[in-house]
């Protein structure tokens, strides 16, 4: 991560400047821009989508690009979150802001049971050891199949209208459904801003600057990595509750490792370690899957190739490239 | 859907290279979308099929035989003047994608009905979506649950077989013929556990002695682990439910265990493509089911009308096992529409549950409680000598005619009478 | 599923020659010998991935991507009009080559910027290499017939047992002969287990160790596609096959031991006779058993086996 770090330590500008203001409203500006966008998006249910894979890729941020760690298991938590909203609703008949709230109990708990067991390792041996437990999660969902369906996945997560204060909205609408979750998505950016701004947050960068010295100077260091990753998991669970709904299926492929190297790609691709990349991300990732499969059906290659580039010329990814070369000295 | 109208004089002649360069990519790209001139839109039957992965061969003649009905229905002048357009989408085969593709299809483009997919999971998913937005959905992919009152509305239609009528046809064959010592190596999965149902139900009638049901993981690469054990058991008939490559892989294994020499090895369901794929040694001796041959044009009017549009449109080729349900999916709709004089929904319901119909196989009807196709089951074996041509893979051995015996009853289903 | 009772029956049926659940000497045997061939082919698919780790810290996804090709590459030479034994030698040849463009071009400016960025750009590696062969060679994929001489099966005294099988354990034991040899005799050889145990002394020592990864990157990948040669017979060719072998692959370098051969060899014949013998009793728990296992060794003990401890701090 030397790299990101310098890019991130470039000071932050002089008092006044745009980036600075940019920082101090970001969760206000991510709102806005959610706000306006399925304007731009060529299909609502692909503006949901970006969405729901930006907070995904928001919560993975928070341990790679915040905490330095880079894990291949996130879509354990994506999945559970995503699979106990599901069944809250079809098994247990909870209404739908209960089912949400237990897919993010869920994403929660399940960080808790990851981190807990995985958090002593480092480096390469974290990414390997979150990837084979994500994959044990995905074989015992998979086993489970009159919970979890098996591999025909969980039906029926069907809310047809959401009930706030006695209006009655309809969910199936797009533009509706869009804003719903808007919500809760913008709910968790103003969280998450407040969780970077806190002193929590600067002990989260001071670990991933220089563990020693974040050691010495009094702070527990595994504790502090085990609680981001367990807010990681609340983040990545709502997304995960959130995609249950939208799409009313809950599909096993949630929980396999390919999920886990999607919101790698997209944190990526976005810029990790800042705060509008992972968004940025999964729409440039949604968009370009969308716009490419139209033409061809190798999108997998122009992925691939966009992504190598991005590793080898543009580490810092779309957003992150973009705020080092047009940051005020 | 677009109009290109030419106005003499008016054109640049860069402008026209760009719309001929631009029509020549659309009708060389998979998905030749009809262009149409009619005042009114478009009859829209959306199209989710896996483009994109393993099944990308299938999905294609899927896309072509669908393609051909929908030519065939504008032709014959459409309805009232009406024409049809299939849009096609890539599902990936998966089910979120498959999920978002569907909203897209019914939110974006107003489709009017969908016909699709290919897997289990995948149609399970379209069909959560579009039951829940009132949209017609004709399933062409082999599954159970889709008739299961869980999963069925009223907006469901399945115009593929299922597990159940594949097994009971291939074990009723078997059954009677090769044995009594019957041992199952089965996909651990839904489509997998459906078709031993299928066969342990069948078996019932003919006293067959289960001597071992032995499970695999989906996607096992290496059958070398569970060959010696089912060897040990010492079968007449080893019953193989899996699908794809998984099958490709363990009756390529199977024959180098040298398993055949001493057990008849049978399946649910043998694919074109698959067939293909592994080669002649690989299912030499082995007898499967299947919903569609073109073999049997000899049998159906139909069906010879069928191989000779399709080769007709499509350069000399035959159809297969996929395009042949490609096609009866988009045509039953459309016929259906032609019947009720209309695309509204209600409508158009009523008249596919009426519709006897014989488009490229026999006789085939919905039944009322399911939405289930009652249609013939063909239980083929692998040809690999006196070919007639390329396509000539199989040969029909038996068909189970169309019967609704031969199906789960409403009531199994959970269906209220 | 209880394996000690699994244990308990293994033994008294290997008094007894048979018991009641009909699992007698002879099939256990038969299913250790199955384990033995499967778990070849996972020690040299994790051999490659060991060496490129141990040496230059890079976890290669896209070595089952190089696995994949050199199936490819078999089965294109076969279609052009030559024989098996001729792939054998051209194969990791030419995979081995491809490799070295590799490292050279993707892998060597990534070095020193963190331990992420090649395991990142190989995973994007994986993506594009699978593609261009769908591209090249189709979707479906290719039946891959067994050599003419080695099909069939032989009485190994227990039953009978695939000959390719065992031209398997034989070819994998040949190449870790020709490995060892390699490691332990030459200088060349010298300079890896060096390297392996201590990077920087090697540096300090004056020798270019660019070239040294250059050439250990496509050693590695070479044996990689010569497993994957060897396996396509098993199973066939399509353009994802090596997508679930490296997951598991990654199981047994973790439990063998980041950086360590004999780890690898040791791990690999380990998780192919877990894999086998976990399908006798209880074949869903098959995947999860070798998932769980990689967990416990990363938890418990995570430099695996042999590897060094401490070694991704």
């Amino acid at each position: 991560m030397d790299e990101m770090s310098q890019i991130l330590q470039r000071a932050p500008a002089r008092p006044g400047g745009w980036f600075e203001f940019a920082t101090r409203h970001r969760a206000s500006i991510a709102s806005l821009v959610v706000l306006v966008f399925p304007l731009v998006m060529p299909f609502t249910a692909l503006a949901v989508n970006v969405l729901i894979y930006g907070l995904y890729a928001l919560g993975f941020n928070l341990v790679y690009g915040y905490l330095g760690l880079l894990s291949f298991g996130h879509a354990a938590l994506f999945g559970t979150g995503a699979y106990l909203c599901g069944i809250a609703i079809v098994h247990l008949g909870m209404p739908w802001y209960a089912a949400i709230a237990i897919g993010v109990i869920a994403g929660l708990l399940m960080a808790a049971l990851i981190g807990v067991l995985a958090i002593r390792t480092r480096g390469i041996y974290f990414a390997m050891v979150t990837m084979a437990l994500s994959q044990c999660v995905y074989y015992l969902f998979y086993q489970a199949v009159d919970w979890t369906g098996g591999e025909n996945g969980l039906r029926g997560i069907n809310v047809r209208s959401i009930d706030i204060f006695g209006l009655r909205l309809d969910f199936i609408n797009p533009m509706i459904r869009y804003y719903v979750i808007a919500a809760f998505v913008i709910a968790a950016f103003f969280v998450l801003s407040r969780i970077l701004a806190s002193p929590f947050g600067a002990v989260i960068e001071a670990v991933r600057e220089n563990e020693t010295r974040a050691r010495a100077s009094g702070y527990d260091v595994t504790l502090t990595r085990l609680i981001t990753f367990v807010l990681s998991g609340g983040f990545c669970g709502l997304a995960g509750a959130l995609q249950a709904l939208h799409l009313s299926i809950v599909p096993i492929e949630i929980l396999h490792y390919d999920t886990s190297g999607i919101v790698v790609m997209i944190a990526l691709l976005g810029g990790m370690g800042t705060f509008f990349g992972p968004m940025i991300g999964a729409a440039v990732f949604l968009l370009l899957e969308n716009l490419v499969s139209v033409w061809t059906v190798h999108w997998q290659l122009v992925v691939g190739a966009i992504f190598m580039l991005c590793v080898l010329f543009f580490p810092a990814g779309i957003w992150g490239t973009l705020i080092s070369r047009g940051r005020p000295r | 859907m677009t109009r290109t109208t030419v106005k003499s004089g008016s054109l640049s002649r860069r402008r026209l290279l760009a719309t001929a360069g631009a029509g020549a990519a659309l009708a060389a790209s998979p998905f030749r979308i009809n262009l149409a001139r009619a005042d009114e839109p478009n009859i829209k039957i959306g199209f989710p099929v896996p483009l994109t992965g393993p099944y990308g061969a299938e999905a294609q003649d899927q896309v072509r035989a669908g393609q051909l009905a929908i030519a065939q229905f504008n032709e014959a002048g459409g309805l009232n003047g009406r024409k049809a357009e299939l849009v096609v989408r890539d599902d990936k085969l998966n089910p979120g994608e498959a999920a978002t593709r569907t909203l897209e299809l019914v939110e974006k483009e107003k489709v009017n009905f969908v016909v699709g997919s290919l897997s289990a999971a995948v149609q399970l998913a379209i069909n959560n979506v579009t039951k829940e937005r009132g949209v017609i959905f004709n399933s062409i992919s082999q599954s159970d649950a889709i008739n299961e009152e869980k999963d069925f509305s009223r907006f469901t239609f399945h115009e593929a077989l299922n597990p159940h009528m594949t097994s009971g046809a291939v074990g009723r064959y078997a059954f009677s013929k090769f044995g009594k010592k019957v041992a199952f190596l089965t996909a651990d999965y839904a489509y997998g556990h459906e078709m031993v149902r299928g066969f342990l139900e069948v078996g019932k009638t003919f006293n067959i002695e289960n001597v071992g049901d032995i499970r695999h993981p989906l996607g096992t690469s290496d059958f070398s682990t569970l060959l010696p054990r089912i060897q040990a058991l010492k079968p007449d008939i080893l019953c193989i439910s899996n699908f794809g490559r998984d099958q490709q892989i363990v009756l390529k294994q199977a024959t180098d265990f040298g398993v055949k020499k001493t057990t008849q090895i049978i399946a649910p369901l043998l694919s074109h493509a698959s067939r293909v794929a592994a080669g002649p040694q690989a299912f030499e001796g082995v007898i499967g089911g299947c919903s569609f041959y073109w073999g049997i044009e000899d049998k159906h009017a139909s069906t010879k009308g069928f191989n000779q549009a399709f080769s007709k449109m499509y350069d000399g080729k035959l159809p297969t096992d996929y395009g042949a349900l490609g096609y009866g999916g988009v045509r039953t709709v459309l016929e259906a529409v032609k019947n009720a004089g209309s695309v509204d929904t209600d409508k158009v319901i009523a008249a596919m549950e009426a519709l006897k119909y014989d488009y490229y196989k026999g006789p085939q009807y919905f039944r009322k409680c399911d939405h289930q196709s009652v249609q013939s089951v063909l239980v083929i074996k692998s040809k690999s000598a006196n070919m007639k041509n390329d396509a000539d893979v199989f040969e029909v051995i038996s068909t189970d005619e169309p019967n609704e015996a031969n199906l789960r009853t409403c009531a199994e289903l959970g269906h209220k009478a | 599923m209880d394996l000690t009772a699994g244990a308990r029956w293994m033994t008294r049926a290997a008094f007894t020659g048979e018991c009641m659940a009909g699992l007698s000497f002879d099939l256990i045997a038969l299913q250790l010998f199955a384990g033995l061939a499967l778990g070849a082919i996972y020690v040299l698919f994790a051999i490659g991935l060991s060496l490129i780790f141990g040496m230059l810290t890079v976890v290669n996804f896209a070595h089952g991507a190089f696995y994949m090709v050199g199936a490819y590459v078999g089965l294109y030479l076969l279609m052009l009009g030559g024989n098996f034994w001729l792939c054998l030698v051209a194969v990791p040849l030419i995979v081995g080559l491809f490799g070295l463009a590799v490292e050279r071009v993707l892998i060597r400016p990534l070095y020193g910027r963190g331990i992420d960025y090649p395991l990142l750009l190989t995973f994007g590696l994986s993506y594009v290499m699978v593609e261009l062969v769908r591209i090249a060679f189709g979707k479906t994929g290719y039946p891959f017939d067994t050599p003419e001489i080695l099909q069939g099966a032989v009485n190994i005294g227990v039953g009978y047992f695939p000959l390719y099988r065992l031209f398997v354990i034989g070819a994998t034991a040949v190449i870790l002969l020709g490995l060892w040899l390699f490691l332990e005799k030459t200088s060349f050889g010298l300079i890896i287990r060096a390297g392996a145990r201590d990077p920087q002394i090697v540096r300090v020592l004056g020798v270019d160790v660019s070239k040294v990864w250059l050439i250990v990157f496509g050693i590695g990948t070479a044996i990689a596609g010569f497993a994957g040669l060897l396996a396509a017979p098993l199973q066939g060719v399509i353009p994802e096959m090596g997508g679930t072998i490296l997951a598991e692959a990654f199981v047994v370098t973790v439990v063998g031991g980041m950086g360590s051969i004999g780890g690898a060899v040791l791990a690999g014949l380990l998780v192919g006779v877990v894999v086998s013998m976990t399908s006798l009793f209880a074949p869903e728990m098959a995947k999860v058993s070798i998932f769980a296992l990689m967990a416990v060794v990363l938890i418990v003990r995570p430099q695996g086996f042999f590897g060094r401890a401490g070694l991704m701090s």
